[in-house]
């Protein structure tokens, strides 16, 4: 497959035609990322997540030029949400990367979308970032927007999660709601010279505090993504959990863990489209002994998957 | 499997800041069911045209309203075709004179759509051309 030596090498349009055979999830990428499970493991990982209108593309784009400089290729993959009402979308993530990076070919950026969480997001994602890595790209970015189950998966593949937060993200107990929190390596207030986001970035800092056990205690910084160099104070925290990842096998125990919980949801994926494609006899048979009132959804879910393993 | 949902680039070229026709025209797109990579103002040809070929789009819709496009649209095509993109759908709008759009089609540019154009005619234009082109390639 000549395909394979031109991912290798990061030809460009190898690269992007190849993420949409994986997107689409497409036997064709399935097949590639065989091929190139012996390539993976070189790159970084690091993901961006928080609330829409954080800031997170301006930061992102921040970052980019921040490695650039430093000599090192790389890839973003930005995720933006389908509408459930048309199945379009719009994914304007690009349109604040810059004019330097955009025409860098040391810089591949490509844009998501989410396509509804049976889009399979969560596999695509990390997908992605396996044959960007396989590519020779240096640091992988992914940016997601928000806290949806689907997220927190693709956070989960990432070596680092940057949470990022604005005073009008809302309050300290808002990014607790969400959960963004616990998945944060660094949590970031950007919009810095916006009033509230000092108060942002402590109220953070006493919620971490209640936290004594943490082995990593996430830095909170305090950005200005606007301004040049204003990504900075966020590329130190993630060079410093970089750092703290790379004593004592600990990047090695979080990827082994990311693909434990990757290789489990996947799982839990085939597994329920297997049982379901011989299920609806049964499943038939149990709803109208649901609506008969014989017995509870529950207690008819639980028959049903007895009876189609059996 | 599902077919994948139609990928478009929406660019504008040339040094003039009017983006709202862009912005519609992209919203519109979105409705319609596609996936619209929007890149905003002051996009060169090479910008476009690496957009284009990171985001392994069907088509690239250029605004402009410059008086630029006998420039600005032969060179978008000439890189498509360059980084091997021939099968990519180049089409646009502004305020165009339509010996000028006579001329740009014979190039090889698709459709061109002047003011006024209802959105829906640029959406089924898009969708029939990519399925024609998607279709050829298989």
């Amino acid at each position: 497959m000549s395909d394979l030596e031109a991912i290798r090498r990061g030809d460009r349009r190898a690269v992007a035609q190849a993420l949409s055979a994986v997107e689409s999830g497409r036997a064709r990428g399935a097949d590639l990322l065989d091929a190139l499970a012996g390539s993976l493991g070189r790159a970084r990982r690091i993901g961006v997540t928080g609330p829409p209108g954080a800031g997170k593309s301006t930061l992102v784009a921040g970052l980019v030029a921040g490695w650039r400089e430093a000599g090192a290729k790389v890839a973003v993959v930005a995720v933006d949400p389908t509408s459930p009402f048309s199945g379009g979308a719009l994914l304007g993530d690009r349109h604040r990367l810059g004019r330097e990076a955009s025409q860098d070919d040391g810089v591949f950026f490509r844009s998501f979308a989410s396509r509804g969480a049976r889009g399979g997001l969560s596999r695509a994602a990390p997908a992605a970032l396996d044959l960007l890595d396989a590519a020779g790209f240096a640091v992988l970015l992914v940016e997601t927007v928000g806290v949806g189950q689907t997220e927190i998966e693709v956070m989960a593949s990432a070596d680092s999660v940057a949470v990022v937060l604005s005073p009008e993200s809302g309050d300290a107990v808002q990014a607790m709601k969400a959960g963004l929190i616990e998945i944060a390596d660094v949590l970031c207030v950007n919009k810095g010279d916006r009033e509230g986001a000092d108060a942002l970035a402590g109220a953070l800092g006493a919620m971490l505090d209640l936290k004594p056990d943490l082995a990593w205690r996430p830095p909170v910084v305090v950005t200005r993504a606007e301004e040049p160099m204003g990504a900075r104070p966020l590329a130190e925290a993630l060079a410093a959990h970089e750092a703290w990842l790379g004593a004592e096998g600990r990047l090695a125990l979080r990827r082994r863990r990311g693909t434990e919980a990757r290789l489990r949801a996947l799982f839990a994926e085939l597994a329920s489209e297997r049982l379901l494609a011989g299920a609806e006899e049964v499943l038939a048979r149990e709803a109208e002994a649901v609506l008969a009132g014989r017995r509870s959804v529950v207690r008819a879910a639980e028959r049903a998957v007895a009876e189609v393993l059996s | 499997m599902k077919e994948r949902p139609i990928r478009v680039l929406i660019a504008k070229a040339g040094l003039d800041g009017h983006d709202r026709g862009a912005k519609v025209v992209a919203q519109a797109l979105r409705d319609a069911g596609m996936e619209v990579i929007y890149t905003g103002l002051r996009q060169t040809p090479e910008m476009v045209v690496k957009a284009a070929l990171e985001e392994d789009v069907d088509a690239v819709g250029l605004s402009l309203h410059s008086g630029a496009h006998m420039t600005l649209f032969p060179r978008v095509l000439a890189l498509l075709r360059e980084a091997g993109l021939g099968h990519v759908l180049l089409t646009g709008g502004g305020i165009l004179p339509a010996e000028d759009i006579e001329a740009l089609r014979a190039q090889g540019v698709g459709e061109l759509f002047g003011p006024g154009t209802p959105t829906t005619s640029l959406a089924s234009y898009i969708r029939a051309e990519v399925a024609r082109r998607r279709g050829s390639q298989a």
